[in-house]
Protein backbone atom coordinates (compact mmCIF):
# COMPACT_ATOMS: atom_id res chain seq x y z
CA UNK A 1 0.00 0.00 0.00
CA UNK A 2 0.87 3.65 -0.77
CA UNK A 3 2.21 5.32 2.30
CA UNK A 4 0.32 8.22 3.62
CA UNK A 5 3.24 10.29 4.22
CA UNK A 6 5.84 10.41 1.74
CA UNK A 7 8.88 12.70 2.12
CA UNK A 8 12.03 12.20 0.03
CA UNK A 9 15.38 14.53 0.99
CA UNK A 10 14.31 17.55 2.85
CA UNK A 11 16.80 20.03 3.69
CA UNK A 12 16.36 23.07 5.17
CA UNK A 13 18.55 26.01 5.77
CA UNK A 14 18.48 28.95 8.15
CA UNK A 15 20.79 31.17 7.14
CA UNK A 16 24.02 28.97 6.40
CA UNK A 17 23.57 26.62 9.14
CA UNK A 18 21.62 23.17 7.60
CA UNK A 19 18.72 22.52 9.65
CA UNK A 20 17.64 19.45 7.80
CA UNK A 21 20.30 17.89 5.89
CA UNK A 22 18.22 14.95 3.65
CA UNK A 23 15.81 13.62 5.58
CA UNK A 24 13.20 10.77 4.12
CA UNK A 25 10.64 8.84 5.69
CA UNK A 26 7.64 6.76 4.66
CA UNK A 27 4.59 7.09 7.06
CA UNK A 28 1.93 3.88 6.57
CA UNK A 29 -1.61 4.73 7.41
CA UNK A 30 -2.13 4.33 10.75
CA UNK A 31 0.88 4.20 11.69
CA UNK A 32 2.38 5.88 14.88
CA UNK A 33 5.87 7.04 14.26
CA UNK A 34 7.51 8.90 17.64
CA UNK A 35 10.78 11.16 17.17
CA UNK A 36 13.19 11.59 19.91
CA UNK A 37 16.47 13.53 19.44
CA UNK A 38 18.33 16.84 21.35
CA UNK A 39 17.34 19.75 21.00
CA UNK A 40 18.69 21.60 17.91
CA UNK A 41 18.64 18.26 16.28
CA UNK A 42 15.91 19.18 13.82
CA UNK A 43 13.08 17.47 14.57
CA UNK A 44 10.52 19.92 15.54
CA UNK A 45 11.68 22.03 12.19
CA UNK A 46 11.38 18.27 10.23
CA UNK A 47 7.70 17.63 11.93
CA UNK A 48 6.49 21.46 10.74
CA UNK A 49 8.01 20.92 7.30
CA UNK A 50 4.71 17.92 7.04
CA UNK A 51 2.05 20.44 6.98
CA UNK A 52 4.46 23.20 5.47
CA UNK A 53 4.28 25.58 8.59
CA UNK A 54 7.49 25.30 8.02
CA UNK A 55 9.32 26.31 4.77
CA UNK A 56 11.82 23.30 2.98
CA UNK A 57 14.82 24.58 0.63
CA UNK A 58 15.04 21.60 -1.24
CA UNK A 59 13.14 17.53 -1.68
CA UNK A 60 9.50 16.72 -1.78
CA UNK A 61 6.66 15.68 0.42
CA UNK A 62 3.19 13.61 -0.53
CA UNK A 63 0.38 13.81 1.86
CA UNK A 64 -1.90 11.54 1.26
CA UNK A 65 -1.35 12.03 -2.53
CA UNK A 66 -1.22 15.73 -2.50
CA UNK A 67 2.32 17.11 -3.29
CA UNK A 68 3.08 20.31 -0.98
CA UNK A 69 4.07 22.56 -4.20
CA UNK A 70 0.96 25.31 -4.23
CA UNK A 71 -0.93 27.25 -1.66
CA UNK A 72 -4.02 25.55 -2.89
CA UNK A 73 -2.77 22.01 -2.24
CA UNK A 74 -0.66 23.22 1.04
CA UNK A 75 -4.22 24.56 2.26
CA UNK A 76 -5.93 21.08 1.27
CA UNK A 77 -3.10 18.93 2.79
CA UNK A 78 -3.57 21.10 5.99
CA UNK A 79 -7.41 20.54 6.88
CA UNK A 80 -6.19 16.71 6.36
CA UNK A 81 -3.64 17.06 9.12
CA UNK A 82 -4.27 18.04 12.25
CA UNK A 83 -1.89 19.47 14.81
CA UNK A 84 -0.89 19.79 18.51
CA UNK A 85 1.39 22.33 19.70
CA UNK A 86 4.22 22.32 22.77
CA UNK A 87 1.97 25.92 23.47
CA UNK A 88 -0.90 24.62 23.00
CA UNK A 89 -1.45 27.73 20.83
CA UNK A 90 -5.50 27.88 21.91
CA UNK A 91 -7.35 31.34 20.58
CA UNK A 92 -7.38 32.99 23.85
CA UNK A 93 -9.83 35.41 23.21
CA UNK A 94 -12.81 32.36 22.16
CA UNK A 95 -14.57 30.00 24.23
CA UNK A 96 -13.20 26.60 24.37
CA UNK A 97 -16.47 25.20 22.31
CA UNK A 98 -15.70 28.62 19.88
CA UNK A 99 -12.08 27.45 19.32
CA UNK A 100 -13.35 23.76 18.54
CA UNK A 101 -16.79 25.24 16.04
CA UNK A 102 -14.18 27.94 14.19
CA UNK A 103 -12.44 26.00 11.83
CA UNK A 104 -15.29 23.75 10.86
CA UNK A 105 -17.34 26.18 10.05
CA UNK A 106 -14.91 28.62 8.39
CA UNK A 107 -12.95 25.78 6.70
CA UNK A 108 -15.45 22.87 5.93
CA UNK A 109 -18.44 25.02 5.85
CA UNK A 110 -20.01 23.18 8.61
CA UNK A 111 -23.20 24.89 10.40
CA UNK A 112 -23.46 25.82 13.69
CA UNK A 113 -25.85 23.05 15.15
CA UNK A 114 -23.36 20.53 13.27
CA UNK A 115 -19.69 21.71 14.79
CA UNK A 116 -21.09 22.30 17.95
CA UNK A 117 -22.02 18.75 18.14
CA UNK A 118 -18.82 17.42 16.67
CA UNK A 119 -17.57 19.74 19.29
CA UNK A 120 -19.20 18.36 22.16
CA UNK A 121 -18.25 14.74 21.23
CA UNK A 122 -14.95 15.58 21.20
CA UNK A 123 -14.59 17.37 24.46
CA UNK A 124 -16.54 14.18 25.96
CA UNK A 125 -14.15 12.05 24.38
CA UNK A 126 -10.80 14.42 25.93
CA UNK A 127 -13.42 14.22 29.25
CA UNK A 128 -13.58 18.03 29.63
CA UNK A 129 -17.48 18.76 28.52
CA UNK A 130 -18.02 20.96 31.49
CA UNK A 131 -15.64 23.20 30.10
CA UNK A 132 -17.26 24.17 27.07
CA UNK A 133 -17.92 27.38 27.85
CA UNK A 134 -14.59 28.21 29.73
CA UNK A 135 -11.89 30.51 27.95
CA UNK A 136 -8.59 28.92 27.58
CA UNK A 137 -7.03 31.20 30.08
CA UNK A 138 -9.47 29.67 32.82
CA UNK A 139 -8.07 25.87 32.33
CA UNK A 140 -5.31 24.43 33.01
CA UNK A 141 -2.33 23.10 30.93
CA UNK A 142 -3.27 19.87 30.75
CA UNK A 143 -6.74 20.51 29.71
CA UNK A 144 -5.66 23.11 27.33
CA UNK A 145 -3.66 20.19 25.48
CA UNK A 146 -6.83 18.87 25.22
CA UNK A 147 -8.75 21.12 23.88
CA UNK A 148 -5.98 21.73 21.31
CA UNK A 149 -6.20 17.93 20.88
CA UNK A 150 -10.33 18.18 20.17
CA UNK A 151 -10.03 21.32 17.64
CA UNK A 152 -7.50 19.26 15.72
CA UNK A 153 -9.71 16.10 15.27
CA UNK A 154 -12.91 18.32 14.56
CA UNK A 155 -11.46 18.73 11.27
CA UNK A 156 -11.96 14.81 10.85
CA UNK A 157 -7.71 14.61 9.55
CA UNK A 158 -6.04 11.95 8.57
CA UNK A 159 -3.29 12.31 10.02
CA UNK A 160 -2.02 14.38 13.59
CA UNK A 161 0.89 15.66 14.44
CA UNK A 162 2.11 16.19 17.60
CA UNK A 163 4.79 18.61 18.57
CA UNK A 164 6.22 17.75 21.67
CA UNK A 165 2.51 17.83 23.54
CA UNK A 166 3.73 17.47 27.11
CA UNK A 167 6.80 19.83 27.09
CA UNK A 168 4.97 22.46 28.36
CA UNK A 169 3.17 20.85 31.13
CA UNK A 170 3.59 20.22 34.54
CA UNK A 171 4.74 16.69 35.76
CA UNK A 172 0.58 15.99 37.10
CA UNK A 173 -1.14 16.69 33.67
CA UNK A 174 1.20 14.89 31.29
CA UNK A 175 -1.02 11.67 31.71
CA UNK A 176 -4.11 12.85 30.94
CA UNK A 177 -2.78 14.45 27.50
CA UNK A 178 -0.90 11.20 26.70
CA UNK A 179 -4.37 9.16 27.90
CA UNK A 180 -5.88 10.76 25.02
CA UNK A 181 -3.14 10.51 22.64
CA UNK A 182 -3.41 6.86 23.61
CA UNK A 183 -6.60 6.51 22.61
CA UNK A 184 -6.14 7.83 19.23
CA UNK A 185 -3.26 5.73 18.58
CA UNK A 186 -5.75 2.24 19.07
CA UNK A 187 -8.29 4.01 17.39
CA UNK A 188 -6.19 4.03 14.00
CA UNK A 189 -5.27 7.54 13.62
CA UNK A 190 -1.73 7.86 11.63
CA UNK A 191 0.24 10.16 14.06
CA UNK A 192 3.98 10.83 13.72
CA UNK A 193 4.63 12.33 17.48
CA UNK A 194 7.81 14.47 18.50
CA UNK A 195 8.45 13.81 22.09
CA UNK A 196 10.62 11.91 24.95
CA UNK A 197 7.49 10.26 26.33
CA UNK A 198 9.51 6.96 26.27
CA UNK A 199 6.28 5.27 28.20
CA UNK A 200 3.68 6.49 25.53
CA UNK A 201 5.99 5.59 22.61
CA UNK A 202 6.90 2.13 23.65
CA UNK A 203 3.03 1.23 24.21
CA UNK A 204 1.99 3.59 20.95
CA UNK A 205 4.46 3.54 18.76
CA UNK A 206 4.97 1.12 15.64
CA UNK A 207 8.50 2.83 15.34
CA UNK A 208 11.00 5.47 16.67
CA UNK A 209 13.37 7.47 15.16
CA UNK A 210 16.47 9.68 16.79
CA UNK A 211 17.61 12.73 14.72
CA UNK A 212 20.45 14.39 15.70
CA UNK A 213 21.99 17.28 13.93
CA UNK A 214 19.72 17.45 10.95
CA UNK A 215 19.47 13.47 9.96
CA UNK A 216 17.84 10.47 11.06
CA UNK A 217 20.58 8.52 12.88
CA UNK A 218 18.49 5.64 13.73
CA UNK A 219 14.93 4.07 13.01
CA UNK A 220 13.64 1.10 14.92
CA UNK A 221 10.84 -0.21 16.91
CA UNK A 222 10.12 1.61 20.19
CA UNK A 223 11.73 -1.76 22.01
CA UNK A 224 14.39 -1.84 20.03
CA UNK A 225 15.55 1.90 19.94
CA UNK A 226 15.35 2.37 23.46
CA UNK A 227 16.74 -0.84 24.94
CA UNK A 228 19.31 -2.27 22.19
CA UNK A 229 20.38 0.79 19.94
CA UNK A 230 23.16 0.11 17.29
CA UNK A 231 24.42 3.83 17.02
CA UNK A 232 26.73 4.86 19.43
CA UNK A 233 25.02 8.62 19.56
CA UNK A 234 21.85 6.98 20.63
CA UNK A 235 23.40 5.27 22.86
CA UNK A 236 24.53 8.54 24.07
CA UNK A 237 21.53 10.29 24.25
CA UNK A 238 19.32 7.78 25.82
CA UNK A 239 22.23 7.71 28.68
CA UNK A 240 21.51 11.43 29.46
CA UNK A 241 17.40 11.40 29.23
CA UNK A 242 16.47 8.01 30.69
CA UNK B 1 0.86 34.09 26.08
CA UNK B 2 3.15 36.65 27.61
CA UNK B 3 3.44 33.78 30.59
CA UNK B 4 5.36 31.70 28.07
CA UNK B 5 8.79 33.13 28.40
CA UNK B 6 8.37 33.84 31.91
CA UNK B 7 10.34 30.92 33.53
CA UNK B 8 9.38 31.63 36.99
CA UNK B 9 5.42 30.79 35.93
CA UNK B 10 4.55 26.47 35.63
CA UNK B 11 2.11 26.89 32.22
CA UNK B 12 -1.02 26.76 33.07
CA UNK B 13 -0.44 28.93 36.47
CA UNK B 14 -2.76 31.81 36.40
CA UNK B 15 -0.19 35.24 35.87
CA UNK B 16 0.04 36.34 39.13
CA UNK B 17 -0.36 40.31 38.48
CA UNK B 18 -2.91 39.92 35.47
CA UNK B 19 -4.60 37.06 36.25
CA UNK B 20 -7.60 39.03 37.56
CA UNK B 21 -9.73 41.68 35.95
CA UNK B 22 -10.13 44.46 37.23
CA UNK B 23 -13.36 45.01 39.57
CA UNK B 24 -15.17 47.72 41.18
CA UNK B 25 -15.80 51.18 39.94
CA UNK B 26 -13.42 53.23 38.20
CA UNK B 27 -12.29 56.16 40.60
CA UNK B 28 -11.40 58.57 37.64
CA UNK B 29 -15.55 59.30 37.09
CA UNK B 30 -15.28 61.11 40.42
CA UNK B 31 -13.07 63.71 38.22
CA UNK B 32 -15.47 63.76 35.70
CA UNK B 33 -17.83 64.84 38.34
CA UNK B 34 -16.50 67.41 39.00
CA UNK B 35 -15.69 68.99 36.13
CA UNK B 36 -19.47 68.09 35.04
CA UNK B 37 -20.45 70.40 38.02
CA UNK B 38 -17.91 73.41 37.47
CA UNK B 39 -19.89 73.42 34.31
CA UNK B 40 -23.35 73.49 35.95
CA UNK B 41 -22.76 75.56 38.50
CA UNK B 42 -21.13 78.08 36.28
CA UNK B 43 -24.38 77.79 33.78
CA UNK B 44 -27.08 77.64 36.95
CA UNK B 45 -25.09 80.75 38.83
CA UNK B 46 -23.34 83.00 36.79
CA UNK B 47 -25.82 82.91 33.67
CA UNK B 48 -24.00 85.92 32.52
CA UNK B 49 -22.11 85.20 30.56
CA UNK B 50 -21.78 81.47 30.95
CA UNK B 51 -25.10 80.39 29.89
CA UNK B 52 -25.46 82.71 27.41
CA UNK B 53 -22.36 81.46 26.17
CA UNK B 54 -23.08 77.85 26.17
CA UNK B 55 -26.23 78.29 24.70
CA UNK B 56 -23.93 80.07 21.73
CA UNK B 57 -21.37 77.22 21.53
CA UNK B 58 -23.91 74.27 21.83
CA UNK B 59 -23.62 73.93 17.68
CA UNK B 60 -20.62 74.18 17.80
CA UNK B 61 -20.35 71.08 20.64
CA UNK B 62 -22.37 69.20 17.84
CA UNK B 63 -19.61 70.12 14.64
CA UNK B 64 -16.82 69.23 16.90
CA UNK B 65 -18.15 65.42 17.97
CA UNK B 66 -19.65 64.97 14.07
CA UNK B 67 -16.19 65.97 12.48
CA UNK B 68 -14.58 63.50 15.63
CA UNK B 69 -16.49 60.99 15.79
CA UNK B 70 -16.83 60.17 11.88
CA UNK B 71 -12.96 60.98 10.96
CA UNK B 72 -12.01 58.32 14.18
CA UNK B 73 -14.39 55.94 12.05
CA UNK B 74 -12.70 56.56 8.96
CA UNK B 75 -9.39 56.65 10.38
CA UNK B 76 -10.14 53.06 12.25
CA UNK B 77 -10.78 52.24 8.68
CA UNK B 78 -8.02 53.60 7.02
CA UNK B 79 -5.62 53.06 9.54
CA UNK B 80 -6.34 48.81 9.30
CA UNK B 81 -5.77 48.82 6.05
CA UNK B 82 -2.75 50.77 6.07
CA UNK B 83 -1.12 49.12 8.56
CA UNK B 84 -2.09 45.80 6.98
CA UNK B 85 -0.40 47.42 3.53
CA UNK B 86 2.80 48.00 5.91
CA UNK B 87 3.17 44.43 7.21
CA UNK B 88 2.27 43.10 3.09
CA UNK B 89 4.84 40.59 1.71
CA UNK B 90 4.04 42.37 -1.10
CA UNK B 91 6.96 45.13 -1.68
CA UNK B 92 4.86 47.63 -3.89
CA UNK B 93 1.82 47.30 -1.37
CA UNK B 94 4.22 47.56 1.73
CA UNK B 95 6.13 50.42 0.44
CA UNK B 96 3.24 52.46 -0.84
CA UNK B 97 2.06 52.01 3.14
CA UNK B 98 4.87 53.08 4.08
CA UNK B 99 5.71 55.99 2.15
CA UNK B 100 1.94 57.59 3.12
CA UNK B 101 2.88 57.01 6.92
CA UNK B 102 6.81 58.82 6.80
CA UNK B 103 5.30 61.81 4.66
CA UNK B 104 1.74 62.38 6.21
CA UNK B 105 3.29 61.77 9.61
CA UNK B 106 5.90 64.48 8.63
CA UNK B 107 3.93 67.06 8.22
CA UNK B 108 1.71 68.94 10.70
CA UNK B 109 -2.10 68.67 10.59
CA UNK B 110 -2.55 72.57 10.06
CA UNK B 111 -0.74 72.61 7.16
CA UNK B 112 -3.07 69.29 5.74
CA UNK B 113 -6.59 71.16 6.24
CA UNK B 114 -5.10 73.92 4.62
CA UNK B 115 -3.87 72.31 1.89
CA UNK B 116 -7.21 70.21 1.72
CA UNK B 117 -9.30 72.93 1.76
CA UNK B 118 -7.60 75.47 -0.41
CA UNK B 119 -4.99 73.85 -2.65
CA UNK B 120 -7.29 70.38 -2.91
CA UNK B 121 -9.67 72.27 -4.78
CA UNK B 122 -7.76 74.65 -6.53
CA UNK B 123 -6.56 71.21 -8.40
CA UNK B 124 -9.59 69.99 -9.21
CA UNK B 125 -11.03 73.17 -10.87
CA UNK B 126 -7.48 73.35 -12.90
CA UNK B 127 -7.99 69.43 -14.16
CA UNK B 128 -11.37 70.57 -14.76
CA UNK B 129 -10.65 73.64 -16.78
CA UNK B 130 -7.60 71.44 -18.69
CA UNK B 131 -9.48 68.91 -19.90
CA UNK B 132 -13.23 70.38 -20.17
CA UNK B 133 -14.83 68.49 -17.14
CA UNK B 134 -17.57 71.05 -16.18
CA UNK B 135 -18.25 69.23 -12.81
CA UNK B 136 -14.54 69.73 -11.82
CA UNK B 137 -14.40 73.23 -12.67
CA UNK B 138 -17.18 74.08 -10.58
CA UNK B 139 -16.03 71.89 -8.02
CA UNK B 140 -16.44 73.78 -4.16
CA UNK B 141 -14.86 72.70 -1.27
CA UNK B 142 -17.57 71.68 1.57
CA UNK B 143 -15.37 73.04 4.75
CA UNK B 144 -16.51 69.90 6.84
CA UNK B 145 -16.13 67.37 4.08
CA UNK B 146 -12.20 68.69 3.80
CA UNK B 147 -11.72 68.90 7.31
CA UNK B 148 -12.53 65.41 8.05
CA UNK B 149 -10.82 64.53 4.91
CA UNK B 150 -7.43 66.10 6.44
CA UNK B 151 -7.91 64.54 10.27
CA UNK B 152 -8.45 60.86 8.32
CA UNK B 153 -5.84 61.13 6.30
CA UNK B 154 -3.31 62.59 9.05
CA UNK B 155 -4.77 60.33 12.11
CA UNK B 156 -4.95 57.52 9.35
CA UNK B 157 -1.07 57.15 9.55
CA UNK B 158 -0.43 57.54 12.98
CA UNK B 159 -3.26 55.08 13.23
CA UNK B 160 -1.80 52.51 10.66
CA UNK B 161 1.22 52.40 13.36
CA UNK B 162 -0.44 51.25 15.99
CA UNK B 163 -2.52 48.13 14.28
CA UNK B 164 0.53 47.22 13.16
CA UNK B 165 2.21 46.57 16.44
CA UNK B 166 -0.78 45.53 17.45
CA UNK B 167 -0.98 43.11 15.03
CA UNK B 168 2.91 42.09 15.16
CA UNK B 169 2.26 41.64 19.38
CA UNK B 170 0.14 38.44 18.77
CA UNK B 171 2.37 35.08 19.22
CA UNK B 172 3.12 33.65 16.25
CA UNK B 173 1.74 30.39 17.02
CA UNK B 174 -1.64 32.33 17.14
CA UNK B 175 -1.10 32.49 13.18
CA UNK B 176 -0.02 28.77 12.59
CA UNK B 177 -2.16 27.23 15.08
CA UNK B 178 -5.11 28.83 12.37
CA UNK B 179 -2.69 27.92 9.59
CA UNK B 180 -2.79 24.48 10.39
CA UNK B 181 -6.20 24.15 10.68
CA UNK B 182 -6.91 24.97 7.45
CA UNK B 183 -7.71 28.96 7.53
CA UNK B 184 -6.43 30.97 5.05
CA UNK B 185 -4.09 33.62 5.97
CA UNK B 186 -6.87 35.90 5.46
CA UNK B 187 -9.31 33.99 7.54
CA UNK B 188 -6.60 33.41 10.30
CA UNK B 189 -6.29 37.35 10.05
CA UNK B 190 -9.64 38.11 10.37
CA UNK B 191 -11.08 35.43 13.27
CA UNK B 192 -7.97 35.35 15.37
CA UNK B 193 -5.04 37.81 15.15
CA UNK B 194 -6.96 40.84 14.11
CA UNK B 195 -9.76 40.23 16.77
CA UNK B 196 -6.97 39.99 19.44
CA UNK B 197 -4.81 42.95 18.47
CA UNK B 198 -7.72 45.17 18.53
CA UNK B 199 -8.07 44.16 22.29
CA UNK B 200 -3.97 45.01 22.25
CA UNK B 201 -4.67 48.58 20.94
CA UNK B 202 -7.60 49.89 22.44
CA UNK B 203 -5.53 51.93 25.20
CA UNK B 204 -2.96 53.86 22.13
CA UNK B 205 -6.86 54.00 19.92
CA UNK B 206 -8.34 55.73 22.93
CA UNK B 207 -5.41 58.54 23.23
CA UNK B 208 -5.82 58.80 19.15
CA UNK B 209 -9.78 59.44 19.66
CA UNK B 210 -8.92 62.10 22.57
CA UNK B 211 -6.01 63.54 20.62
CA UNK B 212 -8.42 63.56 17.48
CA UNK B 213 -11.30 65.57 19.63
CA UNK B 214 -8.66 68.22 20.64
CA UNK B 215 -6.73 68.36 16.97
CA UNK B 216 -10.20 68.80 15.56
CA UNK B 217 -10.06 72.44 16.92
CA UNK B 218 -7.80 73.00 13.82
CA UNK B 219 -10.48 72.85 12.02
CA UNK B 220 -11.76 76.04 12.92
CA UNK B 221 -9.33 77.80 10.77
CA UNK B 222 -10.75 76.38 7.28
CA UNK B 223 -14.49 78.37 8.33
CA UNK B 224 -15.58 74.84 10.06
CA UNK B 225 -18.24 76.10 12.84
CA UNK B 226 -16.79 74.07 15.84
CA UNK B 227 -16.50 74.56 19.09
CA UNK B 228 -13.75 76.37 19.30
CA UNK B 229 -14.73 79.09 16.30
CA UNK B 230 -18.25 79.53 17.83
CA UNK B 231 -16.26 80.21 20.94
CA UNK B 232 -14.09 82.89 19.02
CA UNK B 233 -16.77 84.54 17.94
CA UNK B 234 -18.98 85.04 21.08
CA UNK B 235 -16.14 86.02 22.73
CA UNK B 236 -14.95 88.56 20.81
CA UNK B 237 -18.63 90.12 20.37
CA UNK B 238 -18.54 90.10 24.29
CA UNK B 239 -14.82 90.89 25.01
CA UNK B 240 -14.61 88.42 27.76
CA UNK B 241 -11.69 86.19 27.10
CA UNK B 242 -10.87 84.58 30.71
CA UNK B 243 -14.73 83.51 30.95
CA UNK B 244 -15.14 82.79 27.13
CA UNK B 245 -11.99 80.58 27.23
CA UNK B 246 -12.25 78.98 29.84
CA UNK B 247 -15.64 77.78 29.38
CA UNK B 248 -14.19 76.64 25.92
CA UNK B 249 -11.59 74.44 27.87
CA UNK B 250 -14.16 73.11 30.30
CA UNK B 251 -16.41 71.70 27.53
CA UNK B 252 -13.10 70.42 25.68
CA UNK B 253 -12.05 68.96 29.13
CA UNK B 254 -15.54 67.43 30.22
CA UNK B 255 -15.68 65.86 26.22
CA UNK B 256 -11.91 64.22 26.51
CA UNK B 257 -12.33 63.10 30.45
CA UNK B 258 -15.73 61.23 29.22
CA UNK B 259 -14.04 59.67 26.20
CA UNK B 260 -11.34 58.53 28.00
CA UNK B 261 -14.08 56.99 31.00
CA UNK B 262 -15.86 55.12 28.05
CA UNK B 263 -12.44 53.69 26.67
CA UNK B 264 -11.46 52.32 30.21
CA UNK B 265 -14.88 50.52 29.80
CA UNK B 266 -14.90 49.40 26.71
CA UNK B 267 -11.24 47.97 27.85
CA UNK B 268 -12.56 46.03 31.02
CA UNK B 269 -15.22 44.53 29.23
CA UNK B 270 -13.73 43.32 26.66
CA UNK B 271 -10.51 42.24 28.41
CA UNK B 272 -9.22 38.56 27.48
CA UNK B 273 -9.27 36.16 30.38
CA UNK B 274 -5.59 34.89 31.26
Amino acid sequence: MEPIIQIRNIKKFFGSTEALRGVSLDVQKGEVVVIIGPSGSGKSTFLRCINRLEEYDEGSIIVDGIPLDSTQHINQVRTEVGMVFQQFNLFPHLTVLQNITLAQKVVRGRDQAESERVAMELLVKVGIPEKADAFPGQLSGGQQQRVAIARALAMNPKIMLFDEPTSALDPEMIQEVLDVMMTLAKEGMTMVVVSHEMGFARAAANRAILMDNGLIVEEASPDVLFSNPKEERTKSFLSKVL
Amino acid sequence: MTDENNPHLLPGAPAAQNAQPKRGFDRWWILVAIVAALLIYLVTFKPDPFRRMLLFVADGVRVTLMVTVTSFVLVMVLGLVAGLGRLSKNPVISTIASVYVEVVRGIPLLVQIFAWYFAFPSIIQSIGARFHIPAFENYLANPVGMAILGITFCYGAYMSEIYRAGIQSIARGQMEAARSLGMTHFQAMRYIIIPQAVRVILPPVGNEFVSMLKDSSLVSAVAVADLTRRGREFISQNFIPIEGWSLVALVYLMMTLFATRIVTWVERKTRIVR
